[in-house]
């Protein structure tokens, strides 16, 4: 058998333009600007620098099976898609598709909110590679699917989100390619939809079909698929059976952020301020591991800046270490004025009386922006919650839920 | 201790084959160098071709009150502004039996010139979206948006047809080479345009050239508001250079009725193929970088 998708040293290169210098005169700055403007018309950019997203990835897929990756966010996920798809050309190496090939690389591309659900079936159907025939044949199960049966002839821009989501998703998941490329698209839609889709992905992949999955969720990974490939810094760190690499790979992350110091990690943003450190902080600022149950649960971090910038926006999110957010805390949600001086500064976020149910890891991910994201660290910190005297009781199993309300039972007497 | 069972999703269980025999073969690896249009890739995807132009129609009518009303706006207003301003002009309106109609006939054929290369120039800047997000050949995207401008011209020119009349002007025989102009109009305008485009993406200045480029573009093209006969003969040698002009000369003289000139027609048709080729030739080799450089 011959596999459906065969990749021999893929790479791919961009080239990144480094920020201008600030001291230069006017001058200077017009003859940086018109050869820029000259290399820039030639194809090239001046002052860049190379960026490999790729590098000699190498893989085998084989008709029928479904296949996920993983990795960090700018481990090269993305574009190793976009590259399978055709949208972005290799640098080098080669790739082979045999069959068909649809993308859901994000539901909804091609949608025009003046057009009618129908008249958007048709068009997005048609901009996913579905002929008009086609199109017609599967449209009512489209719509059935989509559950949007008395909005057809409505503009989708007075569809509710989640109409809109649905009807877009209805659409890609009907086209039958013999190799479909999945991007996070069931992080969409409420919990019912997820589960539909979900679904429809497995009836897809029964059905024979080559699926390649691209997701952060660590839970759907092993279950979706069963080999997975884990990218790191645009390699192919392993390819296996999917729960071993899931495992793997959550396990490398906690070892990682264990640190507490993230001038290495990998991030997006520009950099203009940066995290430098982050820790869990005792009652008096100390560093400290473990985290009870129950307890104020404050997260220190350290921020080194290159300019001054008054109330900027930084958040601190929670999540499980299979990426599901449990936990948003938003400078601007409380009013507090984040003000950003050039050199190093300490902010503490805390989470008061924090009821994370014990025995759950928990990743902390940093965000800085004032408009431009300026710094954005993923799984930065890692939390283990343990349980003290006043939540003993608790069961510690991860499938249990991640936070824990103060409840208790008891029997009504019958009306 | 017994605990709620944790939740896990259904196993895939058998699977049926596909046939691998019949299964089209892609190979991506970077290309280099002028790369040959791909036909029948194009072929395939005719049908979003004509998909991406029904939808431009469509929102055109559907975001305006004015909808079809829009079609003859501007070649009625610029027809007002010559008339009033050039109309007495000495000189400008040598030979012309109606001016006003004269240049409502011209606008006609060069809003659809200059309208498709403005659209096509700013449509894959406009769809930035599909563009990083799916693949499709790229130069359906400019191409398509002649059919905007293909159904405007058929609105104003059924206007044209009525303005003619009340004139007593007719169209005659030379009427039947309508179809071969208007399609080299429309191919000489989307070359421009993908041309633009492809610049365009590359480096947004191109859409400012664009914009005056257009204004210029029309004053570079006097057959829409002064007769030939007021041009010189070394104007009338050259300026068939200018795609558009030779070609709008002869939609309006095959609209009224008038004989059309051989050597503006010919000249013009071949500099507009040229054009296109040239455009086309330019979009496709730097079309697979769009979704990095966009």
């Amino acid at each position: 058998m011959k596999p459906a998708i065969r990749a021999e040293n893929l790479s791919k290169c961009y080239r990144i333009a480094r920020g201008p210098r600030g001291d230069s005169n006017l001058t200077e700055r017009l003859t940086g600007n018109a050869k820029a403007l000259w290399e820039r018309f030639r194809g090239r950019v001046a002052n860049a620098e190379d960026f490999w997203a790729l590098r000699e990835v190498s893989f085998e897929v084989n008709p029928g099976e479904v296949v996920g990756i993983i990795g960090r966010n700018g481990a090269g996920k993305s574009t190793l898609l976009k590259v399978l798809s055709r949208i972005a050309e290799p640098t080098g190496g080669r790739a082979e598709i045999r069959g068909r090939m649809g993308s859901l690389l994000e539901v909804g591309t091609g949608f025009h909110p003046e057009l009618t659900g129908r008249e958007n079936v048709f068009l997005n159907g048609s901009v996913l590679g579905m002929s008009r025939r086609e199109t017609t044949r599967k449209f009512d199960a489209i719509v059935a699917f989509a559950e949007v049966e008395q909005f057809l002839d409505t503009p989708v821009k007075r569809y509710s989100s989640g109409m809109y989501v649905r009807l877009a998703f209805a659409v890609a998941a009907h086209l039958e390619p013999e190799i479909l490329i999945v991007d996070e698209v069931l992080a969409v839609g409420d919990a019912t939809f997820q589960r539909r889709c979900v679904d429809r992905m497995a009836e897809l992949a029964r059905s024979g079909r080559t699926i390649l999955f691209v997701s952060h969720n660590m839970q759907l990974i092993p279950v979706l698929c069963q080999r997975a490939i884990l990218l790191d810094r645009g390699r192919v760190a392993r390819v296996d059976d999917a729960s071993r690499v899931t495992q793997e790979y959550l396990e490398g992350l906690v070892k990682g952020a264990r640190t507490g110091d993230l001038r290495d990690k990998p991030r997006t943003g520009d950099g203009r301020a940066r995290f430098v450190r982050a820790w869990l902080a005792d009652l008096a600022g100390q560093p400290t591991v473990q985290f009870t149950c129950g307890e104020d649960l404050r997260i220190q971090v350290e921020i080194e800046s290159s300019v001054a910038r008054v109330d900027v926006a930084a958040a601190v999110v929670l999540t499980t270490q299979h990426g599901t957010r449990v936990v948003t805390s938003w400078t601007k949600e409380v009013g507090f004025r984040l003000n950003l001086r050039p050199g190093t500064q300490v902010f503490e976020c805390s989470f008061r009386k924090a009821t994370l149910r014990p025995g759950h890891t928990i990743m902390v991910n940093l965000w800085l922006s004032d408009g431009e994201v300026m710094d954005s660290v993923e799984n930065a910190l890692v939390v283990d919650v343990s349980a003290g005297e006043s939540h003993k009781h608790l069961s510690p199993d991860a499938h249990q839920g991640v936070v824990v309300f103060d409840y208790d039972w008891r029997e009504v007497s019958a009306v | 201790m017994h605990e709620p069972p944790a939740t896990t999703a259904a196993e895939a269980t058998s699977r049926e084959a596909i046939p691998e025999e019949s299964l089209p073969l892609t190979v991506i690896a970077p290309q280099s160098g002028w790369d040959v249009l791909n036909l029948r890739e194009l072929w395939r995807y005719r049908e979003l071709f004509f998909f991406l132009a029904w939808r431009d129609v469509k929102i055109r009518y559907k975001q305006t009150v004015l909808g079809l009303a829009w079609a003859v706006a501007q070649p009625l207003a610029t027809m007002a502004v010559f008339t009033l301003f050039l109309g007495k002009a000495a000189g400008v309106t040598a030979g012309i039996d109606h001016y006003p109609l004269f240049v409502f006939a011209g606008m006609v054929a060069w809003a659809f010139f200059s309208n498709t290369v403005t659209a096509a120039a700013n449509s894959i800047v406009a769809n930035e979206r599909l563009v990083t997000k799916i693949y499709f050949p790229r130069i359906i995207m400019p191409m398509s948006t002649v059919g905007v401008g293909f159904f405007d011209l058929l609105i104003a020119s059924a206007l044209l047809v009525v303005l003619a009349a009340s004139f007593g002007v007719y169209p005659g025989w030379t009427a039947l080479s309508l179809p071969f102009i208007v399609v080299l109009l429309g191919l000489a305008a989307s070359g421009v345009g993908t041309l633009l485009a492809a610049l365009i993406v590359s480096q947004r200045d191109f859409k400012y050239v664009l914009g005056f480029g257009v204004q210029l573009w029309m004053f570079a093209t006097p057959c829409v508001y002064m007769s030939s006969e007021a041009l010189g003969p070394t104007a009338r040698t050259w300026l068939p250079l200018n795609p558009a002009y030779g070609l709008v000369a002869a939609f309006r003289d095959a609209m009224l009725g008038r004989p059309l000139d051989g050597y503006s027609l010919a000249v013009s048709a071949l500099a507009g193929g040229l054009l296109a080729v040239a455009g086309v030739y330019y979009f496709r080799r730097v079309e697979r970088t769009f979704a990095d450089t966009i």
